[in-house]
């Protein structure tokens, strides 16, 4: 094993982290401020990902498709919470998820209804092609350390606009005390309505960027809403800073698990074996971490509530 | 009179039309119609429905349902059919693992069930059953031949196939045939989308091709992901990881590889020609190999039906292993197993104009078994 391997497969997980990173982001956000468990934060990725998809299509322009994405995602995400999430508030958690999981079939339906079932093409633009050469004498794609770039810009961006800005001294005090802020005369309903938009925007820019490197299809956003509910988990529900370092952990976590498993397994039992073993262990790591991780901090790493 | 004569001819009227009328016939179809396997299951049903409505025969009926490529939903559906909709044949599947879930018991409850595109390893031999018909061919098949291929070119290859039966049966066919060195062999999960980390063991390996089975979103992901990473090392693989379905959204990443399959759309035979020819001017898109084997059952259906009735099991049975029907694979025949015995075909993706496609560029193996049919004591 190199050492170009290791840092290959620790870029790489990196990488994974990053993008889980955008989905949690968002989810966290929404669930800190409204207290809302939302199932449908997959679809506003995949409608990102569409949104990308067809503008490039139509335009040429990976970088157009990318502006639509996330007007189409934050669009999709401020109609949703107008028309029904508002409704939610107010009720139970079991109420808020039978209504968002509905949003979910209704999104892939009204999805596949326009778009139809099969996966829709959608390529790296010309600037981002090809690879890097790393120090060790790998190579690295050069989108894929694009997308850690933006992962980066995103959580400094996100750190600036909670902590520094009015917007989001706002969304702090909507997090710890909602009567008392509208009781200071803070439009509550418009501030949720922009938090739901921005959160859903950070969706569908994860789900353009990751549509460019995997398939753009109906129900690519569910398999990415399971990975971010656990990265939450592990962060601590509501914590922007739980959902970034449980993403990063998530992501180094699976990535060296699938890399480093077989091998060590390979040791112990015949090669035949020990690949579809390891590759079934792999497969449960980052759960089997998640609850080890709720054993020792059931609230998570970094709870925001307490 | 005139009124006995007038009843006579009524009732006589009545006789004929009970005659010309064909018999009733319910057929189950559990296929994959959401999520990332959409594509294949829509393929399998559209062929099919297409097939049933070019007979004229109105008296079949299709139950149609969607297994979310679930296991557990399509062991549900598969019961409700069986006993509430009360099915005489059942068909559809598309996943290796739903098929393992669903066939033996439905089998074992008498209702014969022909599958359009899962052949798993475990059905073929000592489990064989004679209410299972697999119209397409048995899992180990396609790998087979590509192993048989890559002799000729490479030496050191690095195989990847994901964690299920299929995938299992995928790289264990491969390797019968094979004689080269393996570079590595490494399992993947059903419905990954990131392939990163293969990619990088790939990069590593010091391999001298890569032969990868990932149907579906899978293979796009992996073709997307592996034409980014900088790797040169060529790859191969089976038909369905470049079929009809994904070819559009890999794009050019996938000109020029070689892969295998029973089955091309310029695969010359008049049936060949007449179901490529209908399915475009149905649905505007070509068909994959997916819509071609459905097609291929529904047919071997509608010939068994002509023959035998479907109350009758026995004859039913009989009349669908004669495989009496013009298949658009050309030649076929079932083996004791009652698994396909059928010619394998390497083809190179192509470009026709805008379009991606593939072109048959060589025979791997003619009148091809599988590995298991000695083992099924039928």
């Amino acid at each position: 094993m190199s050492l170009a391997l290791l840092i290959e497969q620790f870029l790489n997980g990196l990488q994974l982290g990053v993008m889980l990173f955008l989905i949690a982001a968002g989810l966290t956000l929404i669930f800190g401020v409204m207290g809302l468990i939302n199932l449908a934060h997959g679809s506003l990725y995949m409608v990102g990902a569409f949104a990308c998809a067809t503008v490039a299509a139509a335009t040429g322009s990976f970088w157009l498709g990318l502006v639509a994405s996330l007007a189409a995602a934050a669009a999709a995400g401020a109609l949703m919470e107008v028309a029904i999430i508002r409704r939610l508030y107010a009720r139970d958690h079991l109420d808020q998820v039978l209504a968002t999981f509905a949003l979910i079939l209704i999104f892939s339906e009204g999805t596949r209804w326009l778009f139809g079932s099969f996966p829709l093409y959608l390529d790296i633009p010309p600037l981002l092609q090809g690879a890097v050469a790393l120090p060790g004498g790998g190579q690295y794609p050069l989108y894929r350390l694009a997308i850690i770039g933006v992962g980066v810009i995103v959580a400094i961006g996100l750190y600036l606009l909670i902590g520094r800005t009015r917007l989001g001294m706002r969304i702090r005090a909507g997090e710890s005390d909602r009567e008392m802020i509208a009781a200071l005369g803070i439009d509550i309903r418009s501030l949720y309505t922009i938090v739901f938009a921005f959160g859903a925007a950070l969706a569908g820019l994860a789900g353009a960027l990751v549509g460019a490197l995997q398939s753009v299809q109906v129900g690519m956003g569910e398999p990415a809403l399971i990975l971010a509910f656990v990265v939450i988990v592990i962060g601590g529900i509501g914590s922007i800073k739980g959902a970034l370092i449980g993403a990063i952990l998530v992501g180094l976590v699976d990535t060296m698990g699938r890399f480093l498993l077989p091998k060590a397994l390979a040791l112990m039992m015949p090669a035949t074996q020990a690949g579809p073993v390891g590759a079934a262990l792999a497969s449960m790591l980052i759960y089997i971490v998640m609850a080890l991780i709720l054993a020792f901090r059931p609230s998570g790493l970094f709870s925001a509530r307490t | 009179m005139r009124k006995f004569l007038a009843g006579g001819v009524a009732a006589l009227a009545l006789m004929t039309a009970g005659i010309a009328q064909a018999e009733p016939v319910k057929i189950g179809v559990i296929t994959t119609l959401s999520g990332g396997g959409a594509g294949l299951g829509v393929d399998m049903r559209d062929a099919f429905q297409l097939a049933i409505k070019q007979s004229g025969n109105s008296e079949i009926e299709l139950v149609v349902e969607d297994d979310a490529q679930k296991p557990e939903l399509a062991v549900q559906i598969a019961e409700k059919m069986i006993q509430s909709d009360k099915v005489d044949l059942m068909t559809g599947i598309i996943w290796s693992n739903l098929a393992m879930a669903v066939v033996p018991n439905a089998v074992a409850q008498d209702v014969i069930y022909l599958s359009p595109n899962a052949g798993p390893s475990a059905l073929a031999g000592a489990n064989c059953h004679p209410n299972y018909f697999n119209v397409a061919y048995q899992n180990d098949n396609f790998h087979e031949a590509m192993g048989e291929y890559d002799n000729k070119d490479y030496k050191k290859t690095f195989i990847l196939a994901p964690n299920y039966p299929a995938g299992k049966d995928a790289l264990t066919g491969f390797k019968r045939y094979y004689k080269g060195e393996l570079a590595g062999e490494v399992y993947t999960q059903v419905g990954q989308t990131d392939y990163a980390a293969e990619i990088a063991e790939i990069r590593a390996s010091g391999a001298d091709s890569v032969y990868f089975f990932l149907p579906g979103g899978m293979g796009i992901a992996f073709m997307k992901q592996y034409a980014q990473s900088g790797v040169a090392i060529p790859v191969t693989g089976p038909g369905f990881s470049f079929s009809q379905d994904v070819l559009p959204a890999i794009g050019d990443a996938a000109l020029g590889v070689k892969n295998s399959g029973t089955w091309a759309k310029d695969l010359d035979n008049p049936a060949n020609k007449a179901f490529v020819e209908a399915f475009q001017k149905e649905y505007n898109r070509l068909p994959s190999i997916y819509a071609a084997q459905s097609w291929d059952t529904a047919n071997l259906i509608l010939s068994a039906i002509g023959k035998a009735s479907v109350k009758d099991k026995d004859a039913f049975r009989a009349a669908l292993k004669e495989a009496d029907f013009a298949s658009v694979r050309g030649k076929f025949k079932f083996n004791t197993n009652n698994h396909p015995i059928q010619d394998i075909y390497v083809t190179e993706v192509v470009k026709e104009g805008d379009v991606l496609t593939n072109k048959i560029i060589a025979t791997a193996f003619t009148d091809h078994g599988d590995a298991y049919a000695d083992k099924c004591s039928m």
